[in-house]
């Protein structure tokens, strides 16, 4: 009842947010919902099946290439965000039959080198992905449903309702998934993938259902950037990106809900500060991963959940 | 063949300890800074230069293993690659701060100008030194495995860690000096790197998929894989940028992929 209460007053709160808030925060809080989709796609992967992927970013940048390339031919706001996502939902179904057939290490290696092939195409392939440029100049269409209505995205608070609802279903449909028999099968396969297919789960098919759902979440948060920032450019498919959600997720949680969303918030906020007073950002971050890894593997997450449990 | 020396750093340290180290290509730019620091801005004889940035980086590496990566051998993968993944970031903005932000050209000792002939084309001095010492490591590095008492410890601990521990092999302190020897062998390749190309802080970041891709295709943790990985990869990169320089960069992650697909072991896997 308690975290409902919260829950209900965050939502508000959001909601409310370009009312009491100024146009940067209004900015960082869409950057920071993007990397808790992102984040959450990935924990679907790494906290629940066990399946520590290095090539998300890929999947991200799919999402915002083809979302984009719809935007730049057709702009209307919908069918730029859906085809990002089905493109990049695509890509993964076709690249996870092949990445699932490994884990552990190898798993991790080869989803790498996807990765990176996605990356060295939108570098290279100039016709289609403007190389190293990018693409650029890509409309905030307005979102429109043609005979229904028709809303103008110019200004960034329109666009960031949009955003927030796309970020809520995805986080709903979220709590969904990993509270469904479906979830509750993957975290069998993490933790024993021998007694889960025992039990009859067939674990080819649950490893390939997350890691869909993984790209297709990694889709859904790149096509959201291009509207905001109206260009794309192959760094978002560098593996270093990909670092971006497993960083947000152990420092929020893993094997927790809440987690990447919390670490999400952490980290463009820690991000925001550091880089305040000193341009050696990354040293820090460096720093508070390690002692992360050394000594709290549960994340801030588990922190209070651990004061609950204790009393 | 300095990818040859950093492969073989990242893959003994896998093959024995069972950790992919992420940082790997972090030490080989600490070498690289280490060098360029000694010989090029303290005027430190090129030689003895290049020995105190392995010894600088053996230490830097004793310290990552004795008080990070000890801790965390009992645990997953993933949380190894994340600490090594920390450290990246942490070397890297290390070397910023220290060494500014700017890429550094560090000098070439004048003994090594100039070319000669080799087959009738020229052929610069420096490559053909690199080449040498890449083989005689190759060779020290076989011998000391093969025939000596040390080598013989280590194999049989990566074979079986606990047999080993059981018959009196003391696993901790032989761990750190492997991590300790695959540090150093990443800093030679940095430091004998460094006066060929240019250094900056990132290099180690490009560096480590290099290497990544080497031991990958060469199999995990297989030396004479890696030999031959480094070979191809290089030989891959050198030809690919002429003949299709589109698709170079795409082609090798492709090779990677199909290896990691077929045989996950490696070329040279059992």
């Amino acid at each position: 009842m308690k975290t409902r209460l919260a829950i209900l007053i965050l939502v508000v709160l959001l909601a409310l947010l370009p009312a009491y808030a100024g146009k940067y925060a209004v900015y960082v809080v869409i950057h920071i919902l993007l990397l808790s989709i992102f984040s959450l796609g990935f924990n679907l992967l790494f906290g629940y099946t066990g399946l520590l992927s290095f090539g998300q970013a890929g999947f991200y940048a799919m999402g915002a290439y083809g979302c984009a390339k719809i935007l730049l031919a057709y702009p209307s706001l919908l069918v730029g965000i859906v085809g990002g996502v089905v493109t990049a939902g695509a890509v993964s179904l076709l690249l996870g039959f092949l990445c699932i057939r490994h884990t552990r290490i190898y798993f991790s290696m080869l989803t790498l080198s996807f990765g990176m092939m996605i990356f060295s195409l939108a570098w290279k392939w100039r016709d289609m992905t403007g190389g190293d440029d990018g693409l650029v100049g890509i409309p905030r269409a307005p979102l429109e449903i043609p005979g229904l209505f028709k809303i103008n995205m110019a200004p960034m608070e329109n666009y960031y309702y949009v955003v927030l609802a796309f970020a809520i279903l995805a986080i709903t449909l979220f709590y969904r998934i990993v509270h469904s028999p479906m979830g509750l099968a993957m975290q069998g396969i993490r933790d024993s993938e021998t007694r889960t297919a025992c039990i009859g789960i067939s674990v080819r098919k649950y490893r390939l259902l997350s890691f869909t759902i993984a790209g297709l979440y990694a889709g859904l948060a790149g096509a959201l950037l291009p509207p905001l920032e109206s260009t794309v450019t192959p760094p978002l498919a560098h593996w270093s990106h990909s670092a971006e959600p497993v960083l947000a997720t152990l420092l929020g949680g893993v094997h927790t809900f809440a987690g990447p969303i919390v670490g999400s918030v952490l980290f463009y906020l820690l991000k925001d500060i550091i880089v305040r007073f000193t341009e050696y950002w990354q040293l820090c971050l460096g720093i508070i991963v390690v002692v992360l890894v050394m000594g709290f593997r549960g994340g801030v997450a588990s922190i209070f959940l651990r004061e609950r449990g204790r009393r | 063949m300095y990818l040859w020396l950093l492969a073989a750093g990242l893959t003994i340290v896998f093959g024995v300890l069972g950790v992919l180290n992420f940082a790997h290509g972090s030490l080989f730019m600490l070498g690289a800074y280490f060098t360029f620091t000694y010989y090029g801005l303290l005027g430190v004889n090129f030689w003895l230069a290049i020995a105190l940035s392995l010894l600088s980086v053996g230490v830097v590496g004793y310290f990552m293993e004795r008080f990070f990566l000890r801790h965390i051998y009992h645990m997953d993968h993933a949380f190894q690659l994340l600490l090594t993944f920390g450290f990246i970031l942490i070397f890297d903005d290390a070397a910023k701060m220290i060494w500014g932000g700017v890429a550094q050209i560090p000098p070439m000792p004048s003994f090594f100008e100039g070319t000669v002939s080799v087959v009738g084309r020229p052929f610069p001095v420096y490559n053909l030194f690199i080449i040498g010492t890449g083989l005689a490591v190759a060779i020290a590095i076989w011998l000391l495995f093969e025939r000596t008492w040390w080598g013989r410890m280590v194999r049989a601990s990566a074979s079986d860690r606990e047999m080993a521990s059981a018959i009196g092999v003391n696993i901790p302190t032989l761990f750190t000096g492997v991590f300790v020897f695959g540090a150093m062998l990443a800093a030679l390749g940095g430091a004998l790197g460094t006066p060929v190309r240019v250094v900056a802080p990132g290099i180690g970041a490009a560096m480590i998929i290099q290497a990544f891709i080497i031991t990958v295709i060469g199999g995990l943790g297989n030396l004479k894989g890696a030999f031959v990985g480094a070979i191809i990869v290089g030989t891959l990169s050198a030809y690919g940028i002429l003949l299709f320089p589109v698709f170079e960069l795409f082609l090798i992650f492709f090779i990677m992929a199909v290896v990691l697909m077929v045989k996950p072991q490696g070329l040279f896997g059992g």
